[in-house]
């Protein structure tokens, strides 16, 4: 079984997995918020951004083309909210939330791919998100897993009986693909309503307890304040120069 | 006479789609026993076992430890009763083995030192202290099952109950799972289709058909009684 690739590397034992979840997701949160505000010098902006991560990166020691891969994954939305600009008149605003969108969306893979769930939930949780927000995210996480995991089974089955064999644009393919779409998420329900029984049985009642348990150190502040306060610098500066 | 740990009357269940999956059953289990629910697929005993905690809820009566299985006790029914499910890869939901078998006593409101040493406890009983920190889906069928095991254990409940445990076990692991099984103290219930394992743990059966309990009695003669369902030669030989 070959498992969500963001799950192993957050596993990793760098310096930058080491760090407090608290002490990522908070520049995360600053970034995030400079970036979608950004209007004068956002290019230059973005270019300093992507910088900051693929630095990230490097010193996690993700692999950087699949990290940026996997933040395209925003871009089939984006793109048709930018294309309608495009259509109506306002190339800029249509290339400014493409932008935006794909270098948030690799900021945030850059945090989840260097933190384990668990441990992410229990930094959002005592920043105060709302406990209920961080349960559906956990559930949807798991999820994930179960879906990937009955895909692969159906996957092999299917394999096992010939459909490699089939010419994947042919009518017939696509009408198996979208029946076994279907099937995929009915038998991807039973088994989340099969965990979610397994859940109750042992005591959940709406709330996830971990063993996670987080200290926020002097390195973990320091690096928090310096790229948080980079940042905003950044921005500030290069709308100055704009 | 020994304590009754489970008391069931007259329990009827039907499915969304109308099927009726239990007709009236009756079930009795005492301290320290071990019952054997055997019978084909479909007759009900799965959906019996999700009725004991609450996660099905039909018409009839049920008591766990004295208290009926209804909205207001189900956390403390569930403290009581551990179900281990046939799906162990459902069972097991955490990143790690460790925080996945220290969840039910997390969820009880243990602190992180008390939850961590019932889990490595629990651990140790099915022999898998050594992968607490492995993560639960790199693990074989019987290491799963092991560890579903821990993490009901864990809870440290006076009942087990076990549905088809022995699914997608070799049989020197099924052997190791009944011997694991036989040095619990716990009373149990163990849905099977594999007569050695339910010989060599169980002292009763009780035969589901059709949604109702058809016999009951030791787990040799409910065995001899039903012969043609488990025996292909005697099936043969009755067709």
């Amino acid at each position: 079984m070959h498992h969500i690739v963001l799950d192993r590397w957050s596993r990793g034992g760098t310096a930058f997995h080491q760090l407090d979840p608290r002490a990522k997701i908070v520049p995360l949160l600053v970034l995030l918020i400079a970036l979608a505000t950004a209007q004068r010098g956002l290019a230059a902006f973005s270019c300093a951004a992507l910088a900051l991560i693929v630095a990230a990166l490097l010193t996690a020691r993700i692999p950087i083309a699949a990290a940026f891969a996997r933040a395209a994954i925003v871009l089939p939305f984006t793109l048709v909210f930018a294309l309608t600009c495009w259509l109506s008149g306002d190339l800029a605003r249509g290339e400014a939330m493409a932008v935006k969108s794909y270098v948030s969306a690799l900021a945030v893979l850059t945090v989840v791919a260097t933190t384990p769930l668990p441990s992410l939930l229990r930094g959002l949780e005592l920043l105060r998100i709302p406990s209920f927000l961080l349960t559906v995210t956990q559930f949807v996480y798991r999820y994930l897993f179960v879906i990937s995991e009955e895909g692969q089974h159906m996957s092999k089955a299917a394999a096992a009986r010939g459909a490699a064999e089939r010419h994947w644009f042919s009518p017939s393919a696509f009408r198996a693909a979208a029946g076994a779409l279907g099937v995929l998420f009915a038998r991807s329900y039973g088994r989340a309503a099969g965990i979610h029984d397994a859940m109750l049985a042992r005591g959940f009642h709406g709330h996830i307890h971990t063993l996670s348990r987080l200290r926020f150190r002097a390195r973990d502040a320091a690096f928090a304040s310096a790229v948080s306060l980079a940042v905003v610098a950044l921005r500030l500066a290069l709308e100055r120069i704009a | 006479m020994k304590r009754p740990l489970i008391e069931v009357t007259n329990l009827r269940f039907s499915y969304g789609d109308g099927r009726a999956a239990l007709k009236g059953v009756d079930f009795r289990l005492d301290e320290g026993e071990c019952v054997a629910l055997l019978g084909p697929n479909g007759s009900g005993k799965t959906t019996f076992v999700a009725h004991l905690n609450g996660l099905l809820q039909g018409e009839g009566a049920i008591e766990v430890c004295g208290m009926p299985v209804a909205r207001r006790n189900l956390a403390a029914i569930r403290r009581k009763i551990g179900i281990v499910f046939q799906d162990s890869e459902s069972q097991l939901f955490m990143p790690t083995v460790l925080e996945d078998v220290a969840f039910g006593p997390l969820q009880r409101g243990l602190s992180r030192e008390q939850a961590v040493d019932r889990a490595m406890a629990a651990l140790k009983t099915v022999g898998m202290e050594d992968a607490a920190g492995r993560a639960p889906y790199h693990l074989s069928a019987g290491e799963q099952k092991r560890v579903a095991i821990a993490g009901v254990l864990a809870t440290e409940p006076e009942i087990l109950a076990l549905d088809e445990p022995t699914t997608f076990l070799d049989p020197p692991g099924q052997r190791a799972l009944a011997e694991l099984l036989l040095a619990l103290p716990q009373a149990k219930i163990v849905v099977t289709h594999n007569i050695p394992f339910a010989l060599a743990l169980c002292s009763r059966a009780v035969f589901f058909e059709g949604g109702l309990v058809s016999a009951e009695g030791s787990v040799a003669d409910v065995v001899r009684r039903f012969a043609w369902q488990f025996d292909l030669k005697a099936a043969q030989s009755r067709g």
